[in-house]
């Protein structure tokens, strides 16, 4: 068996009754490079924190090198934290602060002195050991938070969002500098941040987090090209993300064309999602060997590339990427290879809710009374109510609906929107629909009562 | 014409001329003349060689100085307690704690000395200094709360990752980046410690002098100048103590709000 430096089993969280965090498992080999990457609000900076100590968990264990360090206080763990905002204490100059953890320690003064002084090499800040931390400039104030926390040596250097408030410049350089360091001191390093282009620079194995539960864990590779799911697909990198349809192993249908792809076992005529990257859609300049043809209706130049929308003769927007420049309304033939389409199975097909049957014809659900239609089951039973994505209306107001929620997530698929509404009671619904919303847009939530399907009862 | 924003400071500034700074050139005059209105040194060389004011100067300081610390102990764990979330949610308790100072000082002073009699405490020393700490606690209390809400409390933190236990948590951040409000504290206490008069009277039975009663004994047998003489002392005097933490005052004034 492997020897992991950290492993985290079973590990949940809630701060009163919200959970942050569902039954993680994250297990970390010594010296690796792990970036926990989500979107704000997504648990990351929470686990950051259970390692360090910070917070207690409400279940689960975090062995550090096989021994369970849940029960011990920060100050006992052999870890260092670099913090967002970098804490430097204010009334101490640069070389105190680095050496405040040697000093409780009570290594002899003639140690923390060249330690001190080795770090500071490391971090590029020699000659900055009398200065004030307050006039350091942010990427200093960062440096200097960086060797605070290595001059420990700690066993795993945890750092929250280190880099997140210094301008791109310096963040690029810091990213380099990090990565150097990493390699260079061979301490594992635990690294919590929102940016995913971050993640894919520095990282050995990304770990995706969504609302307190893990999406994926990958090299970056993995993660870029092969996303388990259409979070993932969105959240890093630019994405294509299609409904489709598994016709038979190797073929599958979206965009309404059939094309060659190498994924197998997926059953027969299997609705499922495709990611296809931007930089995966080929344009064709001989004709003859293109699947499918669409108008170009705009086109950006970023640098490197081209940035293009294409609407498909079918009627799909595409987002490709191409080194040649085209013209608004050029008519274009496109290929994609069978290695370039990821397919997915799809997390659900309908939305089901929990109901409980108000009378002969009304339903509760998601903290609301819905109309349905006419049902022969008692009043007060528990049901299960099943909508269609593409039945949900959403009304501008929230009280024209019979339940309120917000737009969470919204993700293109080419010819419609795919938006997740939270409602007030934390329900999620998965809605279908060609209205432009924005994201956290409050809205009322109206079923028609034909499009509810009353669809399982539960006897206890 | 248009006004200059300048302009607008005039106002202040007369007050300040005729309440700050004319009361005082009138107490240096005063303190450097005789009864007969000619400059004279004798009011300032008297009072040190008055042995009866120089060792209630003495006392003065004395009791001033353990009014500051009684308060200072009492005040800090308090401030500390208050401004922790995890012992104290709400802002009401910190309003409780300012609350006598709604009440009129002389009015609680004289309760508290009516409260003694009745329990049968003899007035004394003791009674002084609790009537002191009673009245000026929150004085000490309020500073040392605002500067330490306002401690990020990802430095004791960062503290805490880097090896330090709770206490030494409390002893390398938490009460160093907490002096300018100890110090603001330690300053609104001690200064009008130093001049009070009316809590000696009440809570002592005027057994008790202290220099603001000298002062006041002086100024109501008419005896100004000598008085504002012994003014001028006490001025010098607190006037030096200010100075003494010079350094962190613009901090300190962070503290008082």
């Amino acid at each position: 068996m492997e020897n992991y430096i950290i492993d985290i089993q079973h590990l949940s969280k809630s701060f009163g009754d919200k959970k942050v965090l569902r039954d993680i498992n994250i297990k970390v080999r010594k010296g690796e490079f792990v970036t926990l990457l989500g979107p704000s609000g997504c648990g990351k900076t929470t686990i950051l924190r259970l390692i360090a100590g910070f917070l207690a968990p409400n279940e689960g264990t975090i062995l550090l090198d096989g021994k369970d360090i849940g029960n011990l206080p920060p100050y006992q763990r052999p870890l260092n934290t670099v913090f967002q905002r970098y804490a430097l204490f204010p009334h101490l100059d640069v070389y105190d602060n680095i050496a405040f953890g040697l000093k409780l320690k009570n290594v002899p003064q003639k140690d923390i002195d060249a330690k001190v002084r080795k770090v500071l090499r490391l971090v590029n800040m020699e000659d900055y050991e009398e200065r004030d931390v307050d006039s350091l400039s942010g990427g200093q104030q960062q440096r200097v938070a960086i060797a605070r926390a290595l001059v420990n040596k700690p066993k795993v250097l945890l750092l929250d969002e280190p880099l997140a408030a210094l301008d791109l410049k310096m963040r690029k350089d810091m990213q380099i500098e990090l990565k150097e360091m990493h390699e260079k001191l061979g301490i594992t390093f635990v690294y919590v941040t929102h940016d995913q282009e971050e993640a894919l620079t520095l990282s050995d194995t990304i770990v995706v987090l969504n609302e307190g539960k893990i999406q994926q864990v990958g090299t970056p590779t993995d993660i870029y090209n092969e996303p388990v799911n259409s979070f993932v697909a969105d959240f890093i990198g630019d994405s294509n993300i299609l409904d489709g349809t598994m016709l038979c192993d190797r073929k599958v249908k979206f965009i309404d064309e059939e094309f060659d792809c190498v994924d197998e076992g997926f059953g027969e005529n299997t609705p499922v999602e495709v990611v296809v990257r931007p930089e995966d859609v080929n344009i064709k300049k001989d004709k003859s060997k293109a699947q499918f043809f669409g108008t170009v209706t705009s086109c950006t130049f970023k640098g490197v590339y081209y940035q293009l929308f294409i609407n498909t003769d079918k009627g799909y927007e595409l987002m490709v990427q191409d080194y040649h420049k085209f013209e608004v309304g050029d008519r274009v033939g496109m290929q994609i290879t069978p290695e370039n389409i990821q397919v997915m199975h799809k997390e659900r097909t309908c939305n089901s809710f929990k109901a409980v049957v108000v009378d002969s014809n009304h339903l509760e659900m998601l903290g609301g009374v819905f109309e349905c239609c006419k049902t022969d089951i008692e009043p007060g039973t528990k049901v299960r109510a099943e909508v269609d994505f593409d039945k949900i209306d959403l009304m501008d107001h929230q009280d024209e609906g019979s339940a309120a929620g917000q737009v969470h997530s919204i993700i293109y698929k080419g010819n419609h929107y795919h938006l997740t509404i939270l409602t007030d009671k934390r329900k999620h619904i998965f809605v279908n629909t060609n209205d432009v919303w924005d994201k956290r847009d409050l809205v009322g939530i109206r079923i028609e009562p034909k499009d509810i399907k009353i669809v399982e009862v539960n006897e206890d | 014409m248009k006004i200059k924003r300048s302009s607008w400071s005039l106002p202040y500034f007369i007050f300040l001329l005729l309440f700050v700074a004319l009361p005082l050139v009138l107490i240096a005059v005063y303190a450097l003349q005789d009864s007969s209105g000619r400059f004279t040194l004798d009011n300032i060389s008297r009072f040190f060689s008055d042995a009866d004011a120089l060792s209630t100067f003495a006392l003065s300081l004395e009791v001033a100085i353990e009014n500051t610390l009684i308060c200072l102990a009492l005040g800090y764990p308090a401030a500390w307690i208050l401004a922790n979330r995890k012992y104290n949610s709400s802002a009401v308790t910190i309003i409780l704690f300012i609350l006598p100072m709604w009440i009129n000082a002389l009015m609680r002073t004289l309760a508290t000395a009516e409260l003694f009699n009745m329990l049968g405490v003899t007035l004394g020393k003791g009674t002084l200094l609790f009537g002191m700490a009673y009245d000026y606690l929150p004085f000490m209390v309020y500073p040392i709360y605002n500067i330490l809400k306002k401690i990020d409390p990802s430095y004791a933190e960062a503290a805490e990752d880097l090896g330090a236990t709770p206490l030494k948590v409390f002893l390398k951040v938490t009460l160093p980046l907490s002096a300018p409000g100890i110090i603001s504290g330690v300053m609104m206490v001690f200064m009008p410690t130093v001049s009070t008069f009316a809590i000696s009277e009440f809570l002592t039975n005027s057994k008790i002098k202290l220099f603001g009663t000298i002062i006041q004994e002086n100024i109501n047998s008419s005896m100004w100048n000598y008085g504002a003489a012994l003014s001028l002392i006490m001025l010098v005097i607190i006037g030096i103590t200010t100075l003494f933490d010079n350094k962190s005052s613009s901090a300190a004034q962070e503290g008082v709000i």
